[in-house]
């Protein structure tokens, strides 16, 4: 009998993405399917979207979701995981969600130690509205609001959220990866299972910060976008494990008060 | 039963938790602080009970949103300028027919205004506060006796019609201490088909409040609509006091209408027939009954700590049938029983 070495994640619906071709939304949702399947906890988890290009995720994955306001994700994500404590519950987050508009929730609920899972897809642009600067856009680089290139003096500087978070003392597991190869690819699947391990084992907050590509606002190529990441980004935003606290004793899966 | 004597501000709490209220978030602003406080200590007490001390009270809304999604009667609570960091959240919250219990503890404004009681809070709480076409069922308490009270049928009603309330009461009535029963709750009625739980081995749920399609998107809106409709007709209270032979209604809620009943008390005795009208609920607004009333009495003065907000809702109520005089006194100035009563007396004597 032949195996199976290849199928659609159960936890994907069939619906057809409505993202931008070469867009890494796809490629993250499938790894977050591909784990829940994996880990067999399709029946215990709950997502948090974002408002963004994400926010329609309920449309793809086949689990319980519900939408959260722009960037309070967190904040409706600890709230879901204190009340029920056994369940995964991880909120999606774009760069504007999680580092602008919702940095409070975020770092608060990092800095708590909330017992849940943070997927950050950076892709240095605002995609839905249209291509306007993020907080992660780089010097230099254009946006629609930033058309000379974003400046220091007037615009500040990338935020670099990976690095900031895992100096909280509250945050468990911190990676940066990137979907622009097949190797990111494996790695981001591998970083996203950890993280989802790590709130099993109720070791506490994390944090996968995955560099993903927008050809649509880069006005590149899907190739081209890929080696963006490559030979750009990812000098700002090296790849790489933050913090990982999942070994060691200190963490525990202490229950609440 | 025992009476027990409580402030108006850990009242509210106590009956929360009684009426199974098993999530708070809150972010700590005067003059509700004590509510605050009260929900971190007796929390923990609770059986499944949760206390959030959120980093702002946009955090907070959105927490008891999460929460309420899960399938637990929530709270959160604030004073003014806090409420309005709220009212995306209210909004959503409606949208997405999550029920919940916000309350609002006036303070003097615009801006920060002061920590004094105030209602100036009145529009922002009864059109909706938030953007969009929705409203919030909006609870105004006249005694402690009542914080209780309705804060445990606001609690009913919330999951009733899968809505945010809101208790909406004052500096005055948070930290004023009266001697209260705490009713026996109902047992709570909400269907597990509307909490977000996990799908299990079943099909997957989810909660939205973006509606890109405008078909969709405005179905919604008139569902909302038909809801608040139903609201409206099955859920407004009001206390008539001493009407039955009034010439002048004052027409008065929360703080306002104790000092009312307080001026009223002291005319009665120099033989002025005046009545009072309580809007107990504010949204929906006891609108039918107050019209109803204008059939006998001519002369009714809306009293308000604001510089008239509720006054639009009782000249919508009465429709010209009526003469409608206005005495307001806004940001957190609160006059005695005496001041109030020669106001009254002074319009009593030119309608008599």
């Amino acid at each position: 009998m032949a195996k199976i070495v290849f199928k659609h994640p159960e936890s994907l619906k069939e619906n057809i993405f409505h993202y931008c071709p070469g867009c890494g939304h796809s490629i993250v949702h499938r790894l977050v399917a591909e784990v829940i399947d994996e880990m067999g906890i399709r029946g215990v988890t709950i997502g948090v979207p974002p408002a963004g290009c994400a926010v329609l995720a309920y449309n793809y994955f086949d689990v319980d979701m519900i939408e959260a306001l722009h960037g309070r994700g967190p904040a409706m994500a600890t709230a879901i995981k204190r009340c029920l404590p056994d369940r995964l519950v991880f909120s999606y987050q774009g760069d504007g969600d999680l580092a602008a508009i919702g940095i409070a929730e975020s770092f608060h609920a990092a800095n708590r130690g909330e017992n849940i899972s943070v997927i950050f897809i950076n892709n240095a642009v605002y995609g839905m509205t249209g291509g306007q600067m993020a907080p992660t856009t780089m010097l230099n680089q254009r946006s629609t609001t930033t058309p000379a290139g974003r400046k220091q003096a007037v615009d500040g500087y990338p935020v670099k959220v990976s690095e900031i978070f895992s100096q909280l003392d509250g945050a468990t597991y911190v990676e940066r990866c990137a979907v622009s190869s097949p190797a990111g690819v494996n790695k981001t699947k591998k970083a996203i299972r950890k993280a989802f391990q790590c709130q099993m084992a109720g070791l506490g907050f994390s944090l996968v910060e995955v560099l993903s590509l927008c050809p649509t606002n880069w006005k590149l190529s899907s190739v081209d976008s890929c080696k963006y990441i490559d030979e750009v980004m990812s000098k700002v935003f090296p790849p790489g494990v933050y913090k990982d606290q999942t070994g060691q004793s200190g963490k525990t899966a202490e229950a609440r008060p | 039963m025992n009476k027990i004597l409580m402030s108006g501000n850990n009242v509210i709490g106590e009956a929360a938790i009684r009426a199974g209220c098993r999530f708070y978030a809150g972010y700590p602003i005067t003059p509700q602080n004590e509510l605050t406080e009260y929900m971190a200590e007796h929390m923990r007490n609770a059986e499944g009970g949760v206390f959030i001390q959120s980093e702002s009270e946009v955090a907070a809304i959105n927490m008891i949103a999460g929460a309420a999604a899960a399938g637990v009667r929530v709270m959160t609570s604030s004073s003014g300028p806090g409420i309005s960091l709220k009212q995306e959240g209210i909004s959503s919250m409606a949208a997405q027919e999550l029920p919940g219990i916000i309350v609002n503890i006036m303070r003097g404004g615009p801006g920060l205004g002061n920590i004094l009681p105030s209602q100036g809070d009145y529009f922002q709480a009864t059109r909706g506060g938030g953007h969009g076409d929705y409203r919030t069922i909006v609870f105004a308490p006249g005694s402690c006796q009542e914080l209780a009270d309705l804060t445990m049928d606001a609690f009913d009603l919330a999951d009733k019609y899968r809505t945010p309330a809101m208790i909406l009461a004052d500096g005055m009535m948070g930290q004023m201490m009266e001697p209260v029963i705490f009713k026996k709750p109902k047992p709570r009625q909400y269907p597990e088909k509307f909490m977000l739980r996990g799908a299990g081995s079943g099909k997957s749920k989810f909660i939205r409040g973006l509606l890109l399609d405008p078909v969709d998107s405005e179905a919604h809106n008139w569902k909302l609509a038909r809801k608040y409709e139903v609201i409206s007709e099955n859920e407004t209270r009001c206390e008539e006091h001493r009407i039955d032979d009034a010439k002048l209604v004052i027409v008065a809620y929360g703080t306002a209408a104790r000092i009312a009943k307080g001026a009223i008390k002291r005319l009665r005795s120099h033989d002025m027939k005046i009545g009072l009208f309580r809007p107990i609920t504010l949204w929906p607004f006891p609108e039918m009954r107050l019209r109803t009333l204008s059939e006998k009495v001519n002369n009714f003065l809306v009293f308000e700590m604001s510089t008239g907000q509720m006054l639009e809702d009782v000249r919508l109520a009465l429709q010209g049938y009526a003469d409608i005089e206005f005495h307001g006194r806004p940001g957190g100035a609160v006059p005695t029983p005496a001041e109030l009563a020669n106001v009254i007396a002074r319009v009593y004597e030119q309608k008599d």
